[in-house]
């Protein structure tokens, strides 16, 4: 069934250097070890083979309930942590196959946005340090323009110069994560990978956060990867969406057609659930029966088959391939591949 | 800063008060008491001309027992804080005097074995944590193992064993050799420093395991923190996210239990020094306890209590120093 993923719709796209960043059937395994012999008993699918490629300058936003694998995802493209299979290109060159050396030379193009903006902030270290330290590593700066430079960028996320000598933990959270932001901005990234960057805010300091964001995009021409579950904001920022459920992409399109004409079950169920600032308005909502099932131990064929409404007897033994239902409307469901409906009908006229 | 170390030092004191109460009660009712048995020793004398309770009586106002709990309490505090601090009933010289003498053979071996425990404990807990679940770190898990588990005697008389007996590198015991004193100031300190060797080890070694294993939790903590992370994702190189990030970090539980170890490294190590025939602290305080010698117990477990009290606020005040998010009020 992995055979077929290999001839994904991103075959090549690391050639076109309109791509930052192409993610070809990314796994990440988590072994689960016997406690006693240390024998690896199984493995945690955390991330199954996804594939997706970012434009420059563009936002992409990757949603999924909690434990989907969407923050395994960003940590091994940043390769945080190690894969266990596929390929990341950034700006053409393979992330995986750079020596420790060169992948910390590459660092600074590449930054990172944590979710939680109470733990991400070593709290020894004063702000302005926090934000110079990698800047003087990689020199990006002269010496003598670090400290004003650490102004300018500090400034330019909201932050006033007199923060620079105090400590993370005399912030607030709004303020941490404009820490967090002007520490990754610093290093002049070409890439932002947001891990759920706003979810640890309230709604009020999430829309600075997120117009903090947006408006650093224009400026600086910054490309974007939004991993959220919170699908208004992601509307919001996005420029492409990708679902994932179970480690696994489902659905991948432009914002617009996702949100307009959702394919996937799945997701048809996830954005049934966005509220509408509405009273009146009758929801519609698509209630998924039961929970996630194990990554560890994950359903046979589709992933999503055990809490699918439209499933049919397919489903159940052979995992639909990604393919592109419209253009560039891409979705893995046997629904909408032409051989398959039929065979379906057939086996229900039987 | 200065309001906190006063008030604190307020608190010490009025601590310290209660616990020497407490100390003076306890001696004051063992069931050994150095006059009874001075009294019989000197009614069984040949040609004693008086009996056992004449000499009780006799002793019990010499030696100030005749009071009551209180008022002998008050009557020792009170030359105490003059700093009187009388005669030692047991070694018939001064209290500090006797002190003296012995503690600083304690405090040189304390600290030596403290020195190396420090700097073989914290690197070997930094790098077992480095490397979790990796050779390394089940080898040293093993080490720290056996060092918390060995009792001191064995490790002693194993090390004895070997070294003094098998190879004849040291003597077996004692803290001088045989011409110590046709030694210079230089070979005399040689020649100590030899006799010194294998109860520092043992201390050491007893002493690894503990302090490796709490920088090992500890590191992990850290390393498995967000922080971290983000340093690595911002491209500090590896040396830097270990000595810079994580190690300061440790440091935070480090420095309290480091605080606490300062009265360890004068109240002596009783069986390492029997063991070894040093006369140190921990020697003279075991042989005046069983002796009820109430003035140097006394003396020896007050100072024992103000450094207590001492590694406490140092803990306090480093910990302030060494945490940003500690401002002391």
């Amino acid at each position: 069934m992995s055979e077929v993923k290999d001839q994904m719709p991103f075959e090549g796209a690391e050639k076109d250097s309109e791509n930052l960043l192409v993610v070809k059937n990314l796994k990440k395994y988590f072994p689960i070890k016997s406690s006693f012999f240390k024998m690896t008993v199984g493995n945690v699918k955390a991330v199954d083979g996804v594939s997706f490629a970012i434009k420059k300058g563009t936002t992409m936003g990757l949603v999924g309930e909690s434990g989907c694998g969407k923050s395994t995802t960003g940590r091994t493209i940043l390769r945080l942590q190690e894969k266990t299979d596929g390929e990341v290109y950034f700006d053409g060159q393979d992330i995986f196959k750079l020596s420790k050396e060169e992948l910390r030379k590459l660092r600074p193009r590449i930054q990172i946005i944590f979710q939680d903006p109470y733990s991400s902030l070593s709290p020894r270290l004063p702000v302005g340090e926090i934000i110079a330290e990698a800047v003087r590593e990689h020199g990006i700066v002269p010496k003598e323009e670090l400290d004003d430079y650490v102004t300018r960028v500090m400034e330019a996320c909201g932050l006033q110069e007199w923060h620079k000598n105090r400590y993370p933990h005399e912030f607030s959270g709004g303020q941490r994560q404009r820490i967090c932001i002007a520490r990754a901005l610093a290093l002049n990234p070409d890439f932002i990978l947001c891990d759920e960057p706003v979810s640890a805010l309230d709604v009020s300091i999430q829309a600075q956060i997120i117009n903090l964001l947006r408006e650093l995009q224009k400026e600086f021409g910054l490309t974007y990867l939004f991993i959220s579950h919170d699908l208004s904001v992601v509307e919001h920022i996005s420029d492409t969406v990708g679902v994932m459920y179970l480690g696994n992409m489902v659905e991948y399109a432009e914002t617009e057609k996702i949100y307009s004409n959702p394919l996937h079950p799945y997701t048809t169920a996830l954005f049934s659930a966005i509220p509408v600032p509405d009273p009146d308005y009758k929801m519609n909502r698509i209630v998924l029966q039961g929970n996630i099932p194990s990554p560890a131990n994950p359903p046979s064929g589709c992933k999503f088959h055990t809490r699918c409404d439209k499933c049919m007897e397919i489903c159940k033994n052979k995992a639909p391939e990604m393919m592109e239902v419209e253009p560039g409307h891409f979705c893995a469901c046997h629904l909408y591949d032409k051989n398959v409906s039929e065979e379906n009908k057939e086996t229900k006229e039987n | 800063m200065a309001k906190f170390i006063i008030k604190r030092l307020l608190y010490s004191v009025l601590i310290l008060f209660f616990v020497m109460f407490l100390i003076y009660v306890l001696m004051y009712n063992m069931p050994t008491s150095f006059v009874e048995t001075k009294a019989r020793e000197l009614a069984s004398r040949p040609g004693a001309t008086k009996s056992y309770t004449e000499w009780l009586a006799d002793l019990n106002a010499q030696y100030g027992m005749d009071k009551g709990v209180v008022q002998g309490y008050f009557v020792w505090l009170s030359s105490a804080v003059r700093g009187n601090w009388g005669d030692s009933w047991q070694w018939t010289v001064p209290v500090l005097e006797k002190f003296n003498n012995t503690v600083w053979y304690s405090f040189a071996l304390g600290l030596v074995s403290f020195i190396f425990e420090v700097i073989i404990a914290i690197p070997l807990g930094i790098t077992a944590a480095k490397k979790q679940y990796s050779f390394t770190d089940y080898f040293t898990t093993v080490v720290a193992m056996v060092s918390i588990s060995l009792p001191t005697f064995f490790l002693a008389t194993l090390l004895k064993y070997v070294f003094a007996v098998k190879l004849g590198w040291v003597d077996l015991t004692g803290m001088q050799g045989r011409d110590y004193q046709f030694l210079s100031t230089f070979g005399k300190f040689l020649d100590l420093a030899k006799h010194f060797a294998l109860p520092a080890v043992t201390l050491t070694v007893i002493g690894i395991g503990s302090l490796m294993r709490y920088t090992r939790t500890n590191m992990l903590e850290v390393l498995n923190s967000d922080y971290i992370r983000t340093a690595r994702a911002k491209g500090v190189p590896e040396k830097k996210v270990i000595g810079k990030h994580a190690f300061r970090n440790t440091l935070i539980p480090l420095v309290t239990m480091l605080g606490g170890m300062l009265p360890g490294l004068f109240s002596g190590a009783l069986i390492t020094e029997t063991l070894f025939g040093i006369r140190g602290i921990g020697y003279a305080s075991y042989y005046s306890m069983t002796q009820a010698d109430i003035p140097f117990i006394m003396f020896y477990l007050a100072f024992i209590s103000v450094l207590t009290l001492l590694g406490n606020l140092i803990s306090d005040l480093l910990y302030a120093a060494v945490d940003p998010r500690v401002r002391l009020s």
